[in-house]
């Protein structure tokens, strides 16, 4: 069965993995050999016990074939262990218990202590990748950038106070707290670590302070927290960061000094604001010129990514010139850049630069866990129970101590306050992971202690991770912590939201007060008249309203095809609305089949239209997958003239009627270049129906629009390529379709290749005007999109 | 001023205990109501036109009319006021009162359903008691007024993809002949429980403008 297969692989899979990893690595380090024990030129590989490489037996003279190791190496031992991570979170992958229970973070360490564990074995450290150069340059941007780029904007920013008191304060409350206490611990005989000096105390306890977001998120995601709670969380873990960063520095300079000065304390203080605005600002400016930049790329679509990840970079790279936040710099750059530059990119762009972003900070974090248990193993330790378990008790409690403390003092200040539910999870989530242990291990030579620091962090963040981590689910849903409202936002949602928005607003500016609602409004005037006229290219303001319903028609759709039948029982309501907006009397009347068809037309039409451009809004964790969309799309064409036809709500006057109008649409005279065959397998003119209606599409002002009319036909086309991934149901209409278009696609096939390019925006410009040609559609249509439930009165089709 | 003191006084007591507010708070409240009328008596449509930020809110018509509502004076009767005096000034604005914390679970719902019977009185100006599709079609029409771009097309289709969620979720499936009136408040208050209004809908009224202390005239 097909059960037993899924559940035995991964273990044999990560077996094998660890067996080829470490016999690649045996293979490395065998190379490293050469250059620093024996000048013999033997090659080393006789020497390997498991490897079998063509053993070239000493020749040095031209040799037939040869190996030349050190010239790959360092590039190949990267590969290999980023290869061997992403094994790794396959393997979780496939067998997906583990993966509700247990943190990814805890199988990474895990998978890590395995090879370390191997690896010390055979007497090998791990490579040397590791050093404060390669983490602060290379692996942590990635990270960070991941985060600030996928941060929900607008709560993020309604809580934003919050979120800066937690992150700033809370983590000098826990530095100085743990700092403090553990000086006093050094301060007792009995565990022998009197050498540790007050800065260097606090040193370590910056670095422990740090909390790590990723475990917490996907458990506060996978039983729907309540939003308030994760975005404070994962706020506070991306500034805290920040802040751990700075204070790390800070107490690294400082602990080099033997004397610590009152004016160097303020001067400190002075240097974190400094580098903590400063790091905004800078990363605010180049926000702003990564938007404008991107205006200017219609042409070439190709380099947009790579301009987001360059002028984030760079930010980051800037920032670490003038030594302020870095981290800072690129979260808010990214938080700047996106809202702007994905309106002005295109979306396959759009996609990758999310695809992107989201790769190259799960490899980053990946590799730092896997290290992690790789270098538990194979570092030598310097233990010290007192110390290092006085550090974790700690770490514990003045968390939670900052928490109550903290959380009492805001809550007044916030409009829904925290209970203790919530504070309990903000600090059992408080889980230390990748960036505690990077800092840990580049800690300078000087610092006396430095093995007793890297075992104690260490210690913190295995502990957290695996108890904290793995129960932190079963306590959080066993205390039944607040749960997300937030299962489906509806129009109405979004409207009256605003609307209270609004009214919450006017009723302040009456009051004369000020508030962040008052901000935000000045906010999005001052965008809307000059920001967005810089920074993007068509400038077509958009409420959020609007944004909203064209996903939710999205959804609609799909939803729609899950039930084969159709949300049809909507259908007779929708009559009702649209019987009353006709007659203003609001009498009773009955609707006209006719309407039915329009009405249903409509919907399907701004369906196929809609999926568009609402690619863009889709979730941050799927691709936008354009052919099951696509293919969904058609499918609930097809369900609904099925469903139709088949007079689920009236009679046969319906049936007749629709019959005729899918035949004839709308006095149009049948394109030619679509002959409706009847065939066979369709039976009830499904074909026919959808051939026709793309030829409704096909307007007759070719010349002008020529891009966007064949777009139906590209769609039809793809759908045709698709056959997989469609029930059998569908098949039969698909091959016909198929041959039907046989003749157009090499019409379309030019064409395209436009299609895909090109800004939404100009391709709703070419549909505006393809739209307005449809004969039983008012013309003062605008927005094509928006022509959902559009029963004006006067409809040709009425009497 | 010293033989009215007294009374003044004494009605901020009257108010702050009917509408929970405190004196501070009510005496700001005034000292605002003072400006805002131009130490008049009462409070007309035009002082409230008058207030230059409220020109840019998109849908300062309702707020201003719901000043003037009657049913948000908690009086049985429908109908609009000319003007009105202090006391309803403070009415209204004790809506957007946060409520007190520790408050139980039902004074929530009872705060929380007063909160939504005043948007509802925003929505429904005809006073029926339903919100139609025309009412609401207006409402939306004026949120999206600040998007130029939009035309009255999105705001129909917008209305409309709206009312049959309403539609949908209140009443579930009508048969082919129903006909679907328009949202009660009942049901106005179904489709929105989910949206925690009674901790959104809140303003803190510490901090006034400092122009109203100085109120002069």
């Amino acid at each position: 069965m097909v059960l037993n297969f899924n559940e035995r692989s991964p273990f044999t899979f990560l077996m094998c993995v660890i067996c080829i990893a470490s016999l690649g690595y045996g293979a490395n380090v065998m190379a490293f050999e050469p250059t620093s024990t024996s000048p013999s030129k033997l090659p080393p590989w006789s020497q390997v016990e498991d490897t079998d490489p063509d053993p070239d037996p000493g020749e040095t003279t031209q040799a037939v074939f040869t190996l030349n190791y050190p010239r790959i190496q360092i590039p190949f031992e990267i590969t290999l262990w980023v290869l061997l991570a992403s094994f790794a979170k396959i393997g979780f992958h496939v067998y997906h218990k583990i993966t509700v229970w247990v943190p990814e973070s805890c199988l990474l360490i895990s998978i890590g202590l395995i090879v370390g564990g191997i690896m010390h074995s055979l007497h090998e450290k791990p490579p040397a990748v590791l050093t404060s150069n390669a983490f602060f340059l290379y692996m942590l941007p990635p990270i960070v950038l991941d985060s600030g780029y996928f941060m929900p904007t607008r709560p993020f920013f309604e809580n934003f106070g919050t979120v800066l008191w937690f992150a700033v304060v809370g983590t000098l409350w826990n530095s100085i707290g743990i700092g403090i206490s553990l000086f006093a611990i050094c301060q007792i005989e009995v565990f022998g670590v009197q050498d540790i000096t007050l800065q260097e105390n606090f040193l370590f306890a910056s670095i422990i302070s740090a909390v790590e977001p990723v475990a917490v998120l996907t458990v506060f995601e996978d039983i729907s927290v309540h939003e308030q709670l994760y975005i404070v969380v994962f706020g506070e873990c991306l500034f805290n960061d920040a802040v751990t960063v700075v204070l790390y520095n800070l107490f690294n300079h400082v602990a080099a000094l033997e004397v610590v000065e009152a004016g160097d304390v303020f001067l400190d203080i002075g240097r974190f604001f400094v580098v903590g605005l400063g790091g905004t600002i800078f990363g605010a400016l180049f926000g702003f010129v990564t938007a404008f930049t991107t205006r200017f790329t219609g042409k070439v679509r190709e380099i947009e990514p790579l301009i987001i990840f360059l002028y984030s970079y760079l930010a980051y790279l800037i920032a670490e010139l003038f030594a302020i936040s870095s981290i800072m710099a690129i979260v808010i750059c990214a938080l700047t850049m996106k809202y702007y530059v994905e309106e002005n990119v295109s979306q396959r762009s759009c996609t990758t630069i999310r695809h992107v972003i989201k790769m190259v900070g799960s490899v980053s974090e990946t590799l730092i866990f896997f290290f992690l248990g790789v270098v538990t193993i194979t570092t030598e330790h310097e233990w010290n129970w007192g110390y290092i378990l006085f550090a974790l008790l700690f770490a514990l409690l003045w968390r939670g101590l900052g928490i109550l403390v903290l959380t009492q003092i805001i809550n007044p200040f916030r409009t829904i306050p925290f209970n203790f539910k919530d504070q309990f999870g903000l600090a059992y989530g408080g889980l230390r992971g990748a960036v505690s242990f990077a800092l840990a291990f580049t800690l300078p030579d000087n610092i006396g202690r430095k093995d007793l620091f890297i075992t104690g962090t260490i210690v913190v963040i295995i502990f957290t991770v695996f108890i904290q981590g793995i129960t932190i689910r079963p306590l959080l849903k066993l205390m039944n912590v607040r749960k997300t409202n937030r299962n489906q936002e509806t129009i109405n949602d979004e409207i009256h939201k605003r609307l209270m928005e609004h009214t919450v607003a006017g009723i302040e500016d009456l009051c004369g007060q000020w508030s962040h609602y008052y901000w935000k409004d000045k906010f999005m005037k001052f965008n809307n008249r000059i920001l967005r006229k810089i920074l993007i290219r068509d400038n077509h303001p958009e409420s959020s309203i609007v944004a909203l319903y064209k996903k939710l028609e999205l959804q609609n759709a799909m939803e729609v095809l899950d039930q084969m039948s159709g949300d049809i029982s909507a259908a007779p309501s929708l009559i009702s609305l649209h019987e009353e907006r006709k007659n203003a009397s609001k009498s009773r009347k009955k609707f006209l089949s006719s309407d039915v068809t329009n009405m249903h037309e409509l919907l399907s039409k701004n369906m196929y239209k809609i999926r568009h451009r609402t690619v863009s809004y889709t979730n941050k964790h799927t691709l936008p997958d354009d052919i099951t969309a696509r293919e969904i799309l058609m499918r609930r064409h097809t369900s609904l003239r099925r469903s139709l036809r088949a007079g689920s709500f009236h009679g046969t006057n319906a049936a007749k009627m629709s019959q005729k109008y899918f035949s004839l649409p709308m006095g149009r005279s049948l394109n030619s270049r679509f002959p409706p065959r009847r065939l066979v397998h369709a039976g009830d003119g499904d074909i026919e129906s959808e051939i026709n209606y793309s030829s409704i599409r096909h307007p007759q002002r070719v010349s002008s629009k020529a891009v966007m009319p064949l777009r139906p036909l590209n769609t039809l086309k793809e759908v045709a390529s698709s056959v997989n991934t469609v029930d059998g149901q569908n098949e039969e209409q698909r091959g016909c379709r198929r041959s039907h278009l046989g003749s157009n696609v090499s019409r379309s096939g030019h064409l395209t290749s436009h299609l895909p390019h090109g800004s939404s925006r100009n391709c709703s410009d070419g549909d505006h005007d393809a739209w307005v040609e449809e004969p039983q559609n008012n013309s003062d249509v605008q927005h094509p999109l928006m022509r959902r439930p559009h029963w004006l009165p006067q409809k040709p089709h009425d009497k | 001023m010293g033989a009215s003191q007294s009374g003044p006084v004494h009605m901020f007591q009257d108010l702050a205990y009917k509408t929970g507010f405190s004196i501070e708070q009510i005496k700001n409240l005034h000292n605002r109501f003072i400006y805002l009328t131009q130490a008049e008596d009462t409070l007309r449509r035009e002082h409230l036109e008058n207030v230059s930020d409220l020109a840019l809110n998109p849908i300062r018509r309702q707020i201003i009319e719901a000043f003037f509502d009657k049913r948000n004076m908690g009086e049985k009767e429908k109908g609009c006021l000319q003007e009105i005096g202090f006391e309803e000034f403070v009415t209204v604005l004790s809506f957007f009162r946060p409520p007190k914390p520790h408050t139980a679970d039902e004074e929530m719902k009872n705060i929380k359903k007063e909160k939504l019977r005043f948007l509802f009185n925003m929505h429904d100006t005809d006073n029926d008691g339903i919100i139609t599709l025309d009412e609401y079609r207006r409402v939306v029409e004026e949120l999206l007024s600040s998007y130029e771009i939009m035309g009255a097309e999105t705001a129909k289709a917008i209305t409309d993809a709206a009312m049959l969620e309403v539609a949908s979720v209140t009443v579930g499936q009508m048969g082919p002949d129903e006909f679907y009136e328009g949202i009660t408040f009942e049901q106005f208050m179904q489709i929105l429980k989910d949206v925690e209004i009674e901790t959104k809908m809140n303003i803190h009224f510490w901090n006034l403008d400092t122009r109203t202390v100085q109120c002069g005239k």
